[in-house]
């Protein structure tokens, strides 16, 4: 569904990609994984096309969209997305119930009395419930991850990039949110890329991952493969070892 | 000093460049989507609530003191207080109502803008918009444009009336100049060409400020920090730019013999 190949990315002169290259599956969960600050985020910022890539190629469905510039055509190949951002990104002087409301008036048909029950009924999905009223501000980062996720399953998106969904939730929360990921994915046939730091979450949920390092996917693998990977770099990281060919830079 | 002049230019042409991209992708959307009415309206009262007191207040005391430096002047050439609301009135009209107006809102809801959409700009909110199916030219930069249009012209107009009653009260008691005097002066000699000229110019720097602003919270960057600083930035680009155009504007306009 989409290809990847030799994708780049700088800010400022600094090289965050240099050199990936992978595809995504249609009705597949994807997981991305790496180290802090590798480029998770900036990968599939320039997926959705938030970002224009220095190089490289990016294929949707067989259709290069990296330099896109038409901004009738990119915010027609924003719609075939969800995207959850890593920081919730909701829009504080609204309501959460009109966030989640916001994307059906631009992307759904969906008229607007029906706004309320489907507020309601994506809020659940997510374990939240009588939040409508309140303002993001008022509410636990964990919340407004959830919110931020009811936000993109409101528009019933075909494929879904999430930047982390689980990271800051209780770890039963976390299991809601990885089956309900699942889920989309069974009944659904929802595509998913996936990043996380949740080894766990990352088996469980995962057909393939993919694992960035130094600029570069480092291993792709189905995830049962992944598992028992002999990669260096993945075992380090699979293990969560601070002994390893991966050296975070740390001065005293 | 070549090297900062260099880089001086250099930034404006590339501001320049960003406020235009802004300005062509608003009309491209203007053109093919729906106006988001609630949110113009929201803005507009929001606009002009926020501002009519102050602006009114600043133009208040601006027609008083005109009022009394007139009076001053042309009992000094004349020996009596005479033209006084002719002087007041076209001073505010033409010039002072419009350019104080748009100071007072610049510095109210040009610099909220900024901070709203800079801090909407860091926080991802403003990707957000594209990726719920719609821009930032869309929901937040036409509906401010238009209400900075409709309000600033509006305000520009209270503030005239405000500022002609400051300098009725100080030329009554005062300068002992009567009402009915005070206002047939400004009756007279002002007409609706020196409406129209104070209306074009309060329009078209509400159009600028509206851009200024937008364009600075749109491209902050670096958190909080970078929030002050492009608000900061927003007001005082807005204020000389207000000052240059007029300038320019009043050569225009005088030369169409408006
Ligand atoms: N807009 C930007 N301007 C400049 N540098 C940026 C920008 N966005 C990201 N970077 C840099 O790119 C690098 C990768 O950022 P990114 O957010 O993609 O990391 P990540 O893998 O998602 O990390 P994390 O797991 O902590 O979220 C970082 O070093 C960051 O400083
Ligand atoms: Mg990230």
């Amino acid at each position: 569904m989409i290809e990847i190949k030799n994708l780049k990315k700088s800010f400022g002169g600094k090289q965050i990609l240099k050199s990936v290259t992978f595809s995504i599956k249609e009705g597949g969960v994807t997981t991305v994984i790496g180290g802090s600050g590798t480029g998770k985020s900036t990968l599939i910022k320039c997926i959705i096309r938030l970002l224009e890539p220095d190089g490289g190629q990016i294929l949707f469905d067989g259709k290069d969209i990296t330099h896109i510039k038409d901004e009738l055509a990119l915010a027609q190949l924003r719609r075939s997305f969800g995207y959850l951002f890593q920081e919730g990104a909701l829009f504080d002087s609204l309501t959460v119930g009109e966030n989640v409301a916001f994307g059906l008036k631009y992307l759904t048909d969906t008229p607007a009395a029906d706004y309320p029950k489907i507020v309601k009924e994506k809020l659940a999905l997510v374990g939240l419930k009588d939040i409508e009223n309140m303002r993001p501000a008022e509410l636990s980062g964990g919340m407004k991850k959830r919110v931020s996720l009811a936000r993109v399953l409101a528009i019933n998106p075909k494929l879904i990039l999430y930047d982390e969904p689980t990271s800051g939730l209780d770890p039963i929360m976390s299991e809601i949110i990885n089956e309900l990921i699942s889920g989309l994915k069974r009944k659904l046939g929802v595509t998913s890329v996936v990043i996380t730091h949740d080894m766990k979450s990352a088996f469980e949920i995962s057909d393939t991952m993919v694992m960035l390092h130094d600029g570069r996917a480092e291993l792709v693998a189905p995830a049962g493969e992944f598992k028992n990977t002999d990669n260096p770099y993945a075992r380090q990281f699979i293990e969560g070892s601070s002994r390893g060919p991966i050296r975070m830079e740390i001065t005293n | 000093m070549f090297k900062e002049i260099g880089r001086f230019i250099l930034t404006f042409l590339k501001q320049l460049g960003q406020a235009s991209q802004m300005v062509s992708s608003c009309a491209f959307w203007l053109a093919r989507a729906p106006l988001e009415f609630r949110q113009t309206m929201i803005q507009t009262t929001r606009v002009g609530v926020d501002s009519i007191a102050v602006a009114a207040l600043t133009s208040l005391f601006t027609g008083m003191v005109l009022a009394l430096q007139a009076g001053t002047t042309m009992r000094n050439i004349l020996s009596e207080p005479l033209y006084i609301g002719t002087l007041v009135g076209f001073s505010l009209v033409r010039e002072l109502g419009p350019v104080l107006t748009a100071f007072v809102i610049t510095g109210r809801a040009g610099a909220a803008v900024t901070a709203e959409i800079g801090t909407m700009k860091v926080t991802e909110q403003i990707d957000a918009l594209y990726t719920l199916g719609t821009n930032p030219a869309r929901y937040l930069v036409i509906p401010r444009i238009i209400a900075f249009m409709i309000a600033i012209p509006v305000l520009t107009l209270f503030a005239n009336v405000s500022g002609m009653l400051g300098g009725l009260m100080v030329s009554a008691h005062g300068l002992g100049v009567s009402p009915t005097v005070y206002i047939n002066d400004i009756k007279t000699y002002i007409g609706t060409g020196d409406l129209m000229h104070g209306f074009i110019k309060s329009a078209f720097f509400a159009f600028m400020i509206a851009v200024v602003c937008c364009c600075k919270g749109l491209n902050t960057r670096g958190g909080a920090e970078g929030v002050g600083k492009a608000t900061t930035a927003a007001v005082v680009i807005s204020m000389v730019l207000i000052l240059v155009a007029d300038y320019f504007l009043t050569a225009i306009l005088a030369s169409l013999g408006i």
